[in-house]
């Protein structure tokens, strides 16, 4: 087991003074950017990467995924303290979380949400630690046709597994492919898509895109639904922490099944949203107390909050291994890895031992860290959110333009992160899915140099697709993926006839 | 949410969707000109820059097509409310001062805009009294500066008052 000897050698790296300090920062900034209107996980990390440039790399991602860790974390809080979702994944925590609220349960279930997450997150690390190695491995022998097919099935999924309008999936996707592809093209040195503006030589950043569409739209959308805060209180002490820790074991199923349904939704991308949505629906149909559900059952939170954790925690499988990331989030930590020169993919595993085990060993650490900051300081998250409106939320533009202008040092980013707002915030209520655009504008440039290559060893012939069995049969899949609503739809039909 | 309350519609949200489906069929019009302008075929030694574009293109443009043509035909969308008036005016709160604050960026420095931008806030929607509202419009604007100019040393946009302080 040569990935226990790596762990441990991992453990060695993680483990100094400073990076446990940058965990505990990460963990609390996290939690107030998850509890925060406006900043989530995606647009906080997007925001603070500038600020990481300066430090060594290993240092920056471990901040960067414990902010992470933290933002996943502090999404239950508002759930189930006021009934308003921190974050998309959070809102089927709402539906159990808050009815316990108001019976004066609060401190179960938040210890209850805290922990299931915790034990997600620790099922995903697991997996990551061993499943990795072998897939990277694996992907060692891709070529540029299996490396452009692993994109098609990354992107095919995300129109198959979509709950929305697949045609507005595959728009907001195809966008972000144009909105990448702006720019000089290294390949040929033309400019494409300019229009002899000079500030779109460099093309669209995508952590300006991602503070516009998730900070900016966010705001102006929780201004629309008007914001009234009526908070139960939370008081979390030891004995009500003890007491819910000893009935959280009678969960044990629940909280596999929902930690293989979160694994599973974050490896292939789905995403912590639907997983969580997905292992509510499925804890609810297997558990005795099914009708119950809703009312106020700690199971109705330890099967959303493991899902979300655990396949919060798993995207970054792929975008580790393959360069491939699972969501919004993963795609940005993807894009800083890239920043500071690291190429993610199977050669990280073999040319940055020291990094990825170091990543992975933060893992544990970090949500360890985590737990422990959350349990300790809900209080102090649940003071900020009773901040007035109209004070947080100057304040959090202010965020947004600081960290849109530090990508670049241009003041046109911080006019493209309000254009990319308004954009947001319309296409959200038009049910436009807003991850496939990030994914596709931070991958355009990787999958259309795969492409590229691609046609190029087969002379403009798209057959190489299916050139032996493992091109062929990720190609398939890929394509099974992206019919599967028709198919659905179709099968349905059928049985209704 | 805007459909359970008394709020009237400004727009429905089949003008929307069509405003929306229209405005990304020209887009994806733009990225099928301009790839075509640059070639979108094989050249000799390889596909040509607009080659990949161009499929995106056709993939904007179809899909969009389609948004559209249904959604001229949806006659429960045509009655949804996008966004209610009370709503929309909320909304424009927000947006209009803070192009006002982009702007004032690049003339007046961030740390003053900012402060400008907060007190604006506080004052109109929060009805702070004014000790209160400068206490925490320029409190932010100095932390801000001394976390990026001071800590991090990341500068940020800098104005007129800035340099009368002689701080850059």
């Amino acid at each position: 087991l040569a990935e226990i000897g790596s762990l441990i050698h991992g453990f060695g790296v993680a483990l100094t003074p400073f990076n446990l300090m940058l965990m505990v920062v990460g963990v609390v900034l996290g939690v107030i950017i998850g509890v925060l209107p406006g900043l989530g996980g995606a647009n906080g990390i997007a925001i603070l990467l500038p600020l990481t440039f300066t430090m060594p790399p290993t240092s920056a991602i471990i901040m960067l995924s414990c902010i992470y860790w933290g933002a996943l974390f502090g999404g239950a809080i508002t759930s189930i303290l006021f009934n308003i979702p921190g974050e998309p994944w959070s809102v089927a925590t709402t539906f159990d979380g808050y009815p316990l609220a108001q019976k004066g349960r609060a401190g179960e279930a938040l210890t209850a949400a805290f922990t299931s997450s915790f034990v997600g997150a620790l099922v995903a690390v697991v997996v990551i630690t061993f499943l990795s190695p072998i897939v990277a491995s694996f992907a060692l022998q891709f070529g540029p046709p299996e490396l452009f097919s692993v994109y098609l099935l990354t992107f095919c999924a995300f129109v198959g597994m979509s709950k929305g309008h697949a045609l507005k999936t595959i728009i907001s996707m195809m966008v972000g492919f144009a909105l990448a592809a702006v720019g000089l093209d290294t390949v040929t040195g033309s400019l494409r898509l300019t229009f002899g503006f000079t500030d779109l030589l460099k093309g669209f950043n995508f952590l300006i895109a991602v503070i516009g569409l998730f900070g900016i739209g966010e705001i102006l959308l929780t201004l629309e639904e008007g914001l009234a805060f009526k908070g139960a209180r939370a008081k979390l002490d030891l004995g009500v922490v003890l007491q819910t820790w000893r009935q959280l074991p009678r969960y044990w199923l629940t909280s596999l099944r929902a930690s293989a349904v979160g694994c599973f939704m974050g490896i292939v991308p789905g995403g912590a949203t639907p997983a969580s949505f997905m292992s509510y629906g499925v804890a609810k149909r297997f558990s005795k107390d099914g009708d119950k559900f809703g009312s106020g059952q700690i199971e109705g939170i330890v099967a959303p909050e493991t899902a979300a954790h655990a396949a919060g925690t798993s995207a970054l499988l792929p975008m580790l291994t393959l360069g491939v990331p699972g969501s919004p989030t993963a795609a940005v930590l993807l894009g800083g890895l890239l920043i500071w020169g690291l190429q993610p993919g199977p050669l990280l595993f073999q040319e940055q031992k020291e990094f990825v085990w170091g990543l992975i060993a933060s893992m544990y650490l970090g949500n360890i860290v985590g737990l422990i900051v959350v349990l300790t300081c809900v209080p102090l998250f649940a003071a900020i959110l009773r901040i007035p409106f109209s004070i947080i939320a100057p304040v959090i533009l202010v965020v947004c333009a600081i960290g849109a202008y530090t990508v670049h040092n241009n003041v046109f980013d911080v006019y493209l992160m309000l254009v990319f707002g308004v954009a947001g915030y319309v296409l959200r209520k038009l049910d436009y899915p807003l991850a496939p655009l990030v994914l596709a504008l931070v991958l355009g440039d990787a999958a259309e140099s795969a492409f590229r290559q691609a046609m190029l060893m087969s002379q403009g012939n798209p057959s190489i697709l299916f050139a032996n069995a493992l091109v062929g049969g990720i190609t398939t899949l890929a394509l099974f993926l992206l019919v599967w609503p028709v198919l659905q739809a179709g099968l349905r039909r059928a049985k209704a006839a | 949410m805007s459909d359970e309350t008394d709020d009237r519609p400004a727009a429905s949200t089949r003008t929307l969707e069509l405003v929306v489906a229209a405005l990304l069929f020209v887009l994806g019009a733009i990225v099928i000109a301009d790839s075509l302008r640059l070639g979108a075929r094989w050249a000799e030694d390889g596909p040509q820059a607009g080659y990949f574009p161009f499929y995106i293109g056709l993939l904007i443009c179809i899909p969009a097509m389609v948004v559209f043509v249904r959604a001229l035909g949806d006659k429960a969308r045509a009655r949804k409310s996008f966004v209610g008036r009370k709503a929309l005016r909320q909304v424009m709160w927000m947006l209009v001062p803070s192009i006002v604050y982009v702007v004032l960026i690049k003339l007046v420095g961030i740390y003053v805009a900012s402060t400008l931008f907060i007190g604006f806030f506080m004052r109109r929607l929060g009805r702070y009294p004014w000790p209160a509202t400068l206490a925490v419009a320029v409190g932010v604007s100095v932390v801000f500066f001394l976390l990026f100019e001071v800590w991090f040393k990341l500068p940020l946009p800098k104005g007129p008052l800035e340099s009368w302080l002689r701080l850059d």
